[in-house]
C-alpha cells in the first residue's frame, strides 16, 4: 500500500494533537485553571510560558494541550456516533430497500438540507450547555454523508457473488449485514469519519466560541479564542496560538482522511509511471 | 416408487411488463428428483433454468414472482414455507453452488472461518469444534494441506480451490438437495473434471440429489442421470440421459446435439457444418404454448 507524503503530514500531526491530550497532565507546566495569576497577565511567548499567557495570566501552552483533550474527545465520540447512526440506516436502507429505504432517503435529504452548526446550536439549546451535550450535538447532525456512503456501499456490495452466496447458504439478514456487507466497506466509512473529525473539532470550536460548548474556566480551544478576542491588540498570542492548534490538527485529520482514501479506494489511487 | 425428494409441479413465473402485461418466463415447469438421483437440467440462456433454482432456493428478487404451481421438497411446499423456516433450509437441506467461485467467497475473511459459520449457523456448534470440522471439510473435497489452507484468504487461492472450498461449505451440513447452477463454467477444462468428479463422489457419498444446471451437454451427460431439457420457459423434454442422447424426441433437442461437435465426426462423414440453431433471440411472446420452435428455424441438414 502507498502512502504519500500528505498521509505521513497529517498521521504525524493527528499523532501530536493525541500525544498532547493523552499526555497534557504531565508534560503541561502550570495547571490549566488553577494558576491564574494577574500579575502574570498577558505576558508575550518567552522561557517560562511558551506560548505567552493570557488574560487571567495563565499559561497558555498548558491550556492547549488540555484543550486538545477536549478536541480529541469531541472529534472521537461524535464521530463513533456519526458513523453508528449513518451505518446503521444506511446499511439497513440499502439491504431492505422499499419503505424503509423511501424514509431513511428522506430523513438524510432533511438533515442535509438543515445547516448542521443551526442544528447543533439548536440541541445544545434544548440540553444546555457542557461536553455531554456537545458531543450528543455533534453526534446527531453530522451522519448523513456517513449514512449515504453506507447505503450506496451496501447497494453495490448486494450484487456481489459472495452476498448472494451468503444468502443461499442460510445466512439471515443481520448475519449477511455484519459478515459480508460491514467489513466490506469499512473503508470508505473510516475515511468519512477521519474526515468528520476535522469537522467536528471545528463545530466544537465554533460552538464553545458562541459559548455553548465547554464552560470558562475549562479550557477548549474555541472558548480560548473568545478570551483573547478582547485583547486581541494586547495579547495577540492568546487568539494566535489556539487558533493555530484548531488549524493544525482540522488539516491533520483531513490530510489523514484524505491519505486513507487515496490508499483504501483503488479507484482514486494516482499511477505513477 | 419413493416419494420423490424435490417435486415441481407446474411452476410458472413471471415478469410484470410495464403496467399491465405480465410476461411469463416459467409456462408450468414440472419434473421430479428423486433421493440421491442427479438430475441434469438444459438450455440456452435464457430459458429459465436458473430461474428455476432461485425459485426453489426461495431468492427470487421483484419484480420477479411465482404465479403459479408448487415446489414440494420433502412434501413440504416451499412456496408457502414462513421466511425463517426457509433460511433454515437453505445450506441445511438444500444448498447452492454457483458458476462464479472468483467472488463467491468474502474477500475479507479466511475461506476457514467461512466454512466453520455454516456448523455453526446451522448445528449449533462452538467455533472451536467448528473450526476443526472446517479442516476435515477441506480435506474432504481434496484440498491439500487442509490445516494450512484454512487460513488462507479466498485471494490466496486458484479458482479450482475456490470452487472446492465452496462445495465444501454447500456441503458442510450434508443437504439432501444441491443445486449446482453451471458451477465449472469458469473453470478450465482439467480442474472442470476435477471438480465434476468431485461433486460426483461426495454426494453419493452422502446421499445428496443433485439438480445440475448447465447448458455443456458433455458435463451433464458425465454427471446426471437423467435430464430436462429447458427452452423458453418450459421443459421440452425429460428423459434418462442415455435414451435422451441416443433419441432425442424433441426438435430443439436435436438441435442442441446437432450443435455439439462430436469426436471422429469428421473423418468418418467428411467435413460438415454443426447444426447452428437460429442465435438470434425471437420474440418470446409468440413461442408459447405450442413447445415448438417455430418462430426460429434450424438451420442444416443434420437430424
Amino acid at each position: 500500500m502507498r502512502l504519500g507524503f500528505n498521509f505521513w503530514l497529517g498521521a504525524t500531526l493527528t499523532v501530536l494533537v493525541i500525544f498532547a491530550g493523552i499526555l497534557a497532565h504531565w508534560i503541561a507546566p502550570f495547571d490549566p485553571v488553577l494558576d491564574a495569576d494577574l500579575m502574570n497577565s498577558e505576558l508575550p511567548p518567552d522561557a517560562t510560558f511558551w506560548f505567552g499567557t493570557d488574560g487571567q495570566g495563565r499559561d497558555v501552552f498548558t491550556r492547549i494541550l488540555y484543550g486538545a483533550q477536549i478536541s480529541l474527545t469531541v472529534g472521537i465520540v461524535s464521530q463513533v456516533i456519526n458513523s453508528i447512526i449513518g451505518v446503521t440506516l444506511g446499511m439497513t436502507a440499502g439491504y431492505w430497500g422499499g419503505w424503509w429505504d423511501d424514509l431513511v432517503n428522506g430523513l438524510t435529504n432533511v438533515m442535509l438540507a438543515i445547516p448542521s452548526l443551526i442544528f447543533a446550536l439548536a440541541v445544545m439549546a434544548v440540553l444546555g450547555p457542557g461536553l455531554p451535550s456537545l458531543l450528543i450535538a455533534l453526534g446527531l447532525t453530522n451522519w448523513s454523508w456517513t449514512c449515504r456512503i453506507a447505503r450506496s456501499s451496501t447497494l453495490s456490495l448486494k450484487s456481489q457473488g459472495y452476498v448472494q452466496a451468503a444468502q443461499t447458504l442460510g445466512y439471515g439478514d443481520l448475519r449477511i449485514m455484519f459478515t459480508q456487507i460491514l467489513p466490506n466497506m469499512m473503508g470508505p466509512i473510516l475515511v468519512m469519519a477521519t474526515l468528520g473529525m476535522g469537522s467536528a473539532v471545528l463545530a466544537e470550536a465554533a460552538l464553545s466560541f458562541l459559548g455553548l460548548g465547554i464552560q470558562p474556566p475549562f479550557p477548549s480551544w474555541g472558548s480560548m479564542l473568545t478570551d483573547a478576542r478582547q485583547l486581541i491588540q494586547l495579547a495577540p498570542w492568546a487568539a494566535l496560538f489556539p487558533g493555530l492548534a484548531i488549524f493544525l490538527s482540522v488539516l491533520g485529520f483531513n490530510l489523514l482522511g484524505d491519505g486513507l482514501r487515496d490508499s483504501l479506494d483503488p479507484h482514486m489511487r494516482t499511477r505513477k509511471p | 416408487m419413493t416419494t420423490p425428494l424435490l417435486d415441481i409441479r407446474d411452476l410458472r413465473l413471471s415478469v410484470p411488463l410495464g403496467r399491465f402485461a405480465l410476461h411469463p418466463l416459467l409456462k408450468g415447469v414440472s419434473f421430479q428428483i428423486m433421493p440421491g438421483e442427479a438430475y441434469g437440467l438444459v438450455g440456452e440462456s435464457g430459458s429459465g433454468k436458473s430461474v428455476t433454482s432461485l425459485a426453489v432456493m426461495g431468492l427470487l428478487k421483484k419484480p420477479l414472482a411465482v404465479s403459479g404451481g408448487q415446489i414440494l421438497f420433502k412434501g413440504q411446499n416451499l412456496l408457502a414455507l414462513p421466511k425463517r423456516e426457509m433460511r433454515r433450509l437453505r445450506g441445511n437441506r438444500i444448498a447452492m453452488i454457483f458458476q462464479e467461485p472468483m467472488t463467491a467467497l468474502n474477500p475479507l475473511s479466511t475461506v476457514g472461518r467461512q466454512i466453520a459459520e455454516m456448523f455453526v449457523l446451522h448445528q449449533g456448534k462452538s467455533w472451536g469444534e467448528a473450526e476443526k470440522l472446517a479442516v476435515e471439510a477441506l480435506d474432504n473435497v481434496r484440498v491439500p494441506n487442509p490445516d494450512r489452507r484454512v487460513r488462507n484468504y479466498p485471494h490466496q487461492m486458484s479458482g479450482g480451490l475456490r470452487q472446492r472450498v465452496m462445495i465444501a461449505m454447500a456441503l458442510a451440513c450434508s443437504p439432501d438437495l444441491l443445486i449446482a447452477d453451471e458451477p465449472t463454467t469458469a473453470l478450465d477444462v482439467t480442474v472442470q473434471a476435477e471438480v465434476l468428479r468431485l461433486i460426483k463422489e461426495l454426494c453419493a457419498a452422502r446421499g445428496t440429489a443433485v439438480l445440475f444446471i448447465s447448458h455443456d451437454l458433455g458435463v451433464i451427460a458425465s454427471i446426471c442421470q437423467r435430464v430436462g431439457v429447458m427452452y423458453s420457459g418450459c421443459l421440452v423434454e425429460e428423459n434418462e440421459t442415455r435414451a435422451l442422447f441416443a433419441s432425442p424426441r424433441h426438435e430443439y433437442t436435436r438441435g442442441l446435439l446437432g450443435a455439439l461437435p462430436r469426436l471422429g465426426s469428421r473423418s468418418e462423414h467428411g467435413r460438415q457444418r454443426l447444426v447452428d440453431i437460429d442465435s438470434i433471440i425471437a420474440d418470446r411472446s409468440k413461442l408459447t404454448e405450442s413447445r415448438f420452435i417455430t418462430p426460429r428455424e434450424l438451420d442444416g441438414s443434420q437430424p
